[in-house]
């Protein structure tokens, strides 16, 4: 009894399905939970996981978000993402990032190339892509290479999940009681600058 | 029929946090006298937490760091017999070195409240999540309270203490949820405010302790050549059997403080059921939706979570599958030589009396960390509907979930 269906069960009870891929240290599960809870501050349901296990400094590892109008239950891994979100481009070779995402799903990567031109370096097939320089953004703004928060900014864009004010809010607010302003505002620098550099294809 | 959607309700007291968040901020508001623990994955994060509390002041509890757990077992049974509120927390590994303590902590009648997050027992070595420790447990004479997810888990941390603690039941109560699955995932929670835990917990009075010098006791002799061993174990059975009720009573107690009504099993789209699956833990959710989903094809199909597992409600569970005609049971640790899982096993027995007997068939999933997914579920109602539809009684043979057979 071994499951081998891959058909989309997209948008059941307005749910949406996140998958994070990222290498351990670049905030991929920080980046997942922090989407979360922007989703419980506009009311709507959430989980996010790691794909359960250690996290390793360098190794690929993935986290998943789910978001939704009503309860969710389910606490299966995710295993067709509508929206795929790759921190490392280099895992582009090394991992089948879309695996299971249905032909409409989006993929957001993090890199410096126009969406065009990832696509032909890395030979990618089909669904919507989106590239955002977030590694370089988030060294200019925070200081530090550690590409989540821009990350989330451009998928705030693409996605149109959350108005862009309220994630701004909810950094002031949550990043705001760890950490000095000085960095809260790196943040909110590289959030909003993603925002508006994220390109389609 | 169930009361997931008011437990689940968005309001201004529900916080974003993981299971073990949740069950470190359910000892911080029950603050018990003593903590004793030793860190072992996936329960790594809730003694770290409360650590954290007792450094920073947050609570008044005496932490004491031990080398091992059966260290932590053993100190935490000198703990609750000198007559102090105590707890630990463990997982797989660690719940395995307590073992022979754990039947001392139970024969002496001690109230001590365990929080065990579920992990797969080695080997070969795995950190995932299944039953097998816990379920492993399960004769050593402690209360067993299973959870679905993060508010559950909160919420059985604070029952545990009153059930524990009730002077008809006098014994260890342990409350479990899913490794990774709920301790490491972020799931929405609604806390109750600080005082109103306190005063639901209420204050401590031990009974007989041993720090209580005007009163002398003495705990844990031995027991004679030819002592009261026997009737010692009778009556720690009686108090198993008198806890169902105050489990029932304790979980009356809360709803009216919480809104959250949970009783000693969970039943689901049940009450005209042909098929239905018994499960444990987080794959209650999943199995839910997919009850849900069977349903709309016009299925009777129906579920139910088990929460109390020692004692085992066995009349509750004749009474709530009686008229079901094939009932699935889904074990996430197996009894290797048995005739099926644990769970398994009760529920056949717990159903032996009832006639017509509804078919009771065995499934086994989710062994070190195994993901199942809805298919899976699904894939095991269709055995179910086969089993229902047949003139001839299905094989009892394991069905595995999920297994890589090829």
């Amino acid at each position: 009894m071994t499951t081998k269906t891959r058909k989309s069960r997209s948008s059941t009870h307005g749910l949406t399905e996140i998958r994070w891929h990222g290498r351990g240290g670049q905030g991929a599960v920080t980046a997942a939970k922090m989407v979360a809870e922007v989703a419980l501050g506009q009311n709507r349901y959430f989980q996010a996981f790691p794909e359960y296990g250690p996290e390793r400094s360098g190794a690929p590892i993935v986290a998943f978000t789910r978001i939704s109008d009503e309860p969710i239950q389910v606490y299966s891994g995710v295993e067709n993402p509508h929206i795929v979100v790759v921190l490392d481009p280099s895992l582009l070779s090394i991992v089948d990032v879309t695996k299971g995402a249905p032909d409409d799903a989006v993929v957001l990567v993090n890199s410096d190339m126009p969406p065009a031109d990832l696509r032909a370096h890395y030979k990618m097939k089909g669904h919507k892509l989106f590239t955002v320089a977030a590694t370089k953004i988030a060294t200019e703004t925070i200081g530090r290479p550690i590409p989540n928060t821009p990350m989330v900014g451009a998928l705030v864009r693409i996605t149109g999940m959350f108005p862009i004010e309220d994630v701004v809010e909810f950094l002031r607010a949550d990043f705001g009681k760890k950490f000095p302003p000085k960095v809260v505002e790196g943040n909110i620098k590289a959030l909003t600058r993603s925002y508006e550099e994220v390109q389609a294809e | 029929m169930t009361t997931i959607d008011a437990k689940n309700v968005l309001d201004e007291t529900t916080v974003a946090v993981t299971g073990n968040e949740a069950v470190a901020e359910a000892m911080r508001q029950i603050d018990p006298d003593v903590v004793c623990a030793y860190p072992i994955t996936p329960q790594t994060e809730v003694v770290q937490l409360y650590a954290q509390m007792v450094a920073d002041g947050k609570v008044e509890s005496e932490f004491v760091t031990v080398e091992s757990e059966h260290s932590a077992m053993s100190a935490v049974i000198g703990s609750a017999a000198g007559g102090a509120r105590t707890m630990t927390a463990t997982s797989s590994q660690g719940f395995a070195l307590m073992w022979e303590v754990l039947y001392v902590a139970a024969s002496y009648r001690l109230p001590i409240v365990m929080t065990t997050v579920n992990r797969a027992l080695s080997g070969p070595i795995n950190i995932h999540c299944d039953h097998s420790d816990t379920m492993g447990g399960r004769d050593a004479g402690w209360i067993q309270l299973y959870g679905e997810n993060h508010q559950e888990a909160y919420d059985n941390c604070l029952q545990a203490v009153r059930i524990a603690e009730h002077t008809d039941i006098y014994l260890p109560t342990m409350h479990m949820y899913d490794g990774y699955v709920i301790s490491g995932a972020i799931g929405p929670l609604k806390m109750l405010p600080d005082d109103r835990v306190k005063s639901f917990i209420g204050p401590y009075r031990p009974v007989n302790p041993l720090l209580d010098t005007k009163h002398p006791v003495t705990v844990g002799p031995f027991d004679g050549l030819h002592g009261f061993y026997f009737e010692h174990k009778v009556a720690q059975n009686r108090a198993m059997d008198r806890a169902l009720g105050v489990i029932q009573d304790v979980a009356d107690e809360y709803a009216e403080l919480s809104g959250r009504q949970y009783g000693l099993l969970d039943a689901y789209r049940l009450d005209d059921a042909d098929v239905a699956i018994v499960v444990v833990g987080s794959t209650a959710g999943t199995t839910r939706d997919v009850v849900d989903k069977l349903r709309a094809k016009g299925v009777k199909a129906g579920m139910v979570r088990v929460r109390v597992f020692r004692p085992f409600p066995h009349e509750a569970y004749a009474a709530a599958l009686q008229h079901v005609k094939v009932v699935g049971v889904l074990d996430r640790a197996d009894s290797f030589g048995a005739q099926g899982g644990p769970v398994f096993l009760e529920i056949r027995g717990a159903l032996y009396d009832c006639d017509p007997r509804p078919q009771v068939l065995p499934f086994i999933y989710g062994l070190g960390g195994r993901d199942i997914f809805p298919d899976n579920i699904e894939q095991a109602f269709a055995v179910l509907q086969k089993a229902a539809r047949s003139k001839k009684r299905a094989s009892i043979e394991r069905r595995y979930l999920n297994l890589r057979e090829d």
